[in-house]
């Protein structure tokens, strides 16, 4: 791969975004780097924060985004850069002297603590008056609805209950943030689907800030307002969840965000609006006009495999313009069929190979298609995006 | 069925080895120490009497019985002897090893928070006195004690004292010996229990307001209770019985339950008050065992 990342500073990276409520960001990261030894776990990330965001940092393994969180916990003290809370640097902080709190990954409930008495524990050193923090532990244990459960040790609870308890804990103190650690990790499909409703829900009802850190980008999509994908220590990208998706920046961030088709190509040819791409596998293809003009050198044009039509024949062309539709002749090579999208594969006359994701409508569906039959694989160009490669 | 009984087989011996071994050295033994406890000493050969024989028959059987008192059992409570004896068994236990928790404790804390490849070098470090037998340790520590010993050449030598210290033949010296002796009993079912505790929860804690000492207070002690435990009972109980240390360390005007013993048995050759005496000891030492094993239950009833 040898693929480039745009290098993503805090004035470009917030301008990616949605436009959420202006004015001063809750939480500034400036130029904050860490190293472990010769490792550069977090290399020079800028990233603001706003007031009553839902944020995700998502990246593979080991592309520094728990030590960045880590940072914001105060666990570890970045090498360089600040972080400013409010307008206070708090990147020296010890943790107990930040107003932020944290889900950990596996919930570090305190085994010898009951359900209430971990819910207290933040209020108690908080040094909050016993009967209010009675009230804020009831209220907690009712906002996650784990009524009946206080007197529990924490080994006599489910995952979800657990969970649960983890999520009272460190919501009891109303953190100005709530940074949150693979916090679905360890539940199962169902339970985290419907989690994640949940968490969004409350999220939304207390107005506050959480950072969600994950590796599994659907959960990334599915919850969070902004998503900032790391790699290699630095942010690739910060984007909502469609543009990220729609308009990944690198050819990196499109594969790492979902399924799709990568066509390597070189020469280019303007026609308009129309920018015409020479691919080694799916010969010419025309494609929109980026927004940010392209520069010179390899090119990748990408397209998603929901956005790619099968038919028996070619589709008419619109007006009669023949660049309108990108048109490619196969056979299907491969069906993997998920029940509610079916993913062909077709193998090009010119070479390639191309995904194209149908929706199954029907449940009888006689004109599904079959192993090697002569199909057209048709995509219009404003579903491609043009990527440096 | 009978596939069933046949892999139950060796998994039904594995549950009775322990039985079968406390029965063999454990429980024979102490009958035997029970029985010449309620003999009488005799100038014979073994020196206690009644002696059973089974050969004897029925009535020689009954005789026997017959003759067993508790007469030893009286004298260890009349001779207040015995009373210091048992008192300044456990005075020195006791102190001991608070003392070795208040020393083992950190050690263990620092080496649970090495980095793993150092925790191996800090066990073998912990583990490497055993390798040289115990009485060797304890002359040399002899050696170094002594009055031209090396502790009071350097104290000389740093000026700190003007005249050498006498260290031989005092509780100082018994509890150095002691506390050095049995730190490692002390030190490895900490660390045990320490280096395997989640380090995220005293983050969690931090996390929540927690200024670090409550973070260990809070978090950190309550957790490796069952590692002080069985720390404790590891060092608790062989110090009260301990011989070598105090015989050979501290001074000879006020003796230990194990010196007491040592000297009814082979001084006096009065085998049945040594054996009510250990009988005593024996029952004295039941009584942290059981708060233990309590304490252990109700933690795992609290656990389900």
């Amino acid at each position: 791969m040898t693929d480039e990342l745009p290098k993503t500073h805090g004035a470009t990276g917030a301008a990616d975004g949605d436009a959420v409520a202006a004015g001063q960001p809750l939480l500034r990261i400036e130029a904050v780097a860490k190293t472990f030894g010769t490792f550069r776990a977090v290399d020079g990330v800028s990233l603001d924060i706003k007031a009553g965001e839902f944020f995700a940092l998502l990246g593979p393994s080991g592309c520094g985004k728990t030590t960045l969180l880590r940072m914001l916990a105060g666990f570890e003290a970045p090498d360089e850069g600040r972080i400013l809370l409010g307008d206070k640097d708090i990147a020296q902080a010890l943790p107990h002297e930040r107003p932020i709190n944290m889900m950990f990954q596996n919930y570090a409930l305190f085994p010898h603590l009951s359900v209430r008495d971990n819910i207290a524990f933040g209020l108690k050193r908080a040094g909050m008056a016993r009967a209010d923090i009675a009230t804020r532990v009831a209220e907690m244990v009712a906002l996650v609805k784990l009524e009946g459960l206080e007197k529990r040790k924490p080994d006599q609870l489910s995952g979800g209950q657990r969970q649960r308890v983890a999520l009272a804990r460190a919501l009891a103190r109303r953190p100005q943030l709530l940074l949150l650690d693979e916090p679905l990790a360890a539940l199962d499909k169902k339970l985290r689907e419907s989690t994640q409703g949940e968490l969004m829900e409350l999220q939304r009802r207390l107005g506050m800030t959480f950072i969600i850190v994950t590796h599994d980008q659907e959960e990334a999509m599915t919850m969070a307002s902004r998503i900032g994908v790391m790699k290699s220590g630095k942010l690739a990208q910060v984007a909502s969840p469609r543009q990220l998706y729609e308009a990944p920046r690198s050819r990196w961030i499109a594969e790492f965000v979902g399924d799709v088709n990568l066509f390597d190509g070189e020469s280019k040819l303007r026609d308009g609006h129309r920018l015409i791409i020479g691919t080694r596998d799916a010969g010419a293809l025309v494609v929109a006009e980026p927004r940010e003009p392209v520069g010179a050198g390899r090119l990748a044009v990408a397209i998603r495999p929901e956005k790619v039509k099968l038919s028996r024949h070619g589709p008419v062309s619109e007006a009669g313009r023949e660049t309108a539709i990108n048109r490619l002749d196969g056979v299907i090579a491969d069906i993997c069929y998920l029940g509610g999208t079916t993913t062909y594969k077709v193998k090009l006359d010119t070479g390639g190979t191309v995904q194209a994701s149908v929706a199954n409508n029907a449940r009888i569906d006689v004109d599904a298609y079959s192993l090697n039959q002569h199909v057209v694989a048709w995509f219009t160009p404003d579903d491609c995006v043009v990527l440096q490669s | 069925m009978s596939a069933r009984r046949i892999f139950a087989r060796p998994a039904r011996f594995a549950a009775i080895a322990p039985y079968v071994w406390m029965v063999l050295f454990f429980l024979v033994p102490f009958a035997f120490v029970l029985k010449i406890s309620l003999s009488q000493t005799a100038i014979a050969q073994p020196p206690y009497e009644p002696v059973f024989d089974p050969t004897a028959g029925w009535d020689a059987l009954k005789a026997a019985l017959a003759a067993l008192s508790f007469d030893n059992f009286r004298l260890l409570a009349s001779d207040d002897i015995y009373m210091f004896a048992y008192l300044r068994s456990l005075t020195v236990a006791v102190t001991a090893t608070a003392l070795l928790l208040l020393i083992g404790y950190p050690i263990a804390y620092g080496m649970a928070r090495l980095p793993k490849r150092w925790q191996a070098v800090a066990m073998v470090l912990v583990i490497v006195p055993f390798w040289t037998s115990f009485l060797i340790r304890i002359y040399a520590w002899i050696n170094i004690l002594q009055h031209d010993g090396l502790l009071n050449q350097i104290l000389l030598a740093l000026h700190l004292v003007s005249q050498p210290v006498v260290w031989l033949s005092t509780d100082s010296a018994m509890y150095i010996g002691i506390v050095y002796s049995y730190l490692p009993f002390m030190i490895l079912p900490l660390y045990a229990t320490l280096a395997k505790m989640e380090p995220a929860l005293e983050e969690a804690a931090a996390d929540l307001g927690a200024a670090p000492w409550q973070v260990f207070w809070l978090v950190t002690f309550p957790l490796s209770l069952p590692g002080v435990g069985a720390g404790v009972l590891l060092c608790f109980i062989p110090i009260v019985g301990e011989f070598v240390i105090p015989d050979l360390l501290a001074g000879s005007n006020s003796l230990m339950i194990g010196q007491t013993l040592w000297l009814e048995f082979f001084t006096n050759k009065d085998w049945p008050v040594a054996s009510a005496a250990a009988i005593v000891l024996l029952a004295v030492l039941l009584v942290p065992l059981l708060l233990y094993e309590r304490l252990q239950k109700r933690q795992l009833e609290q656990g389900r």
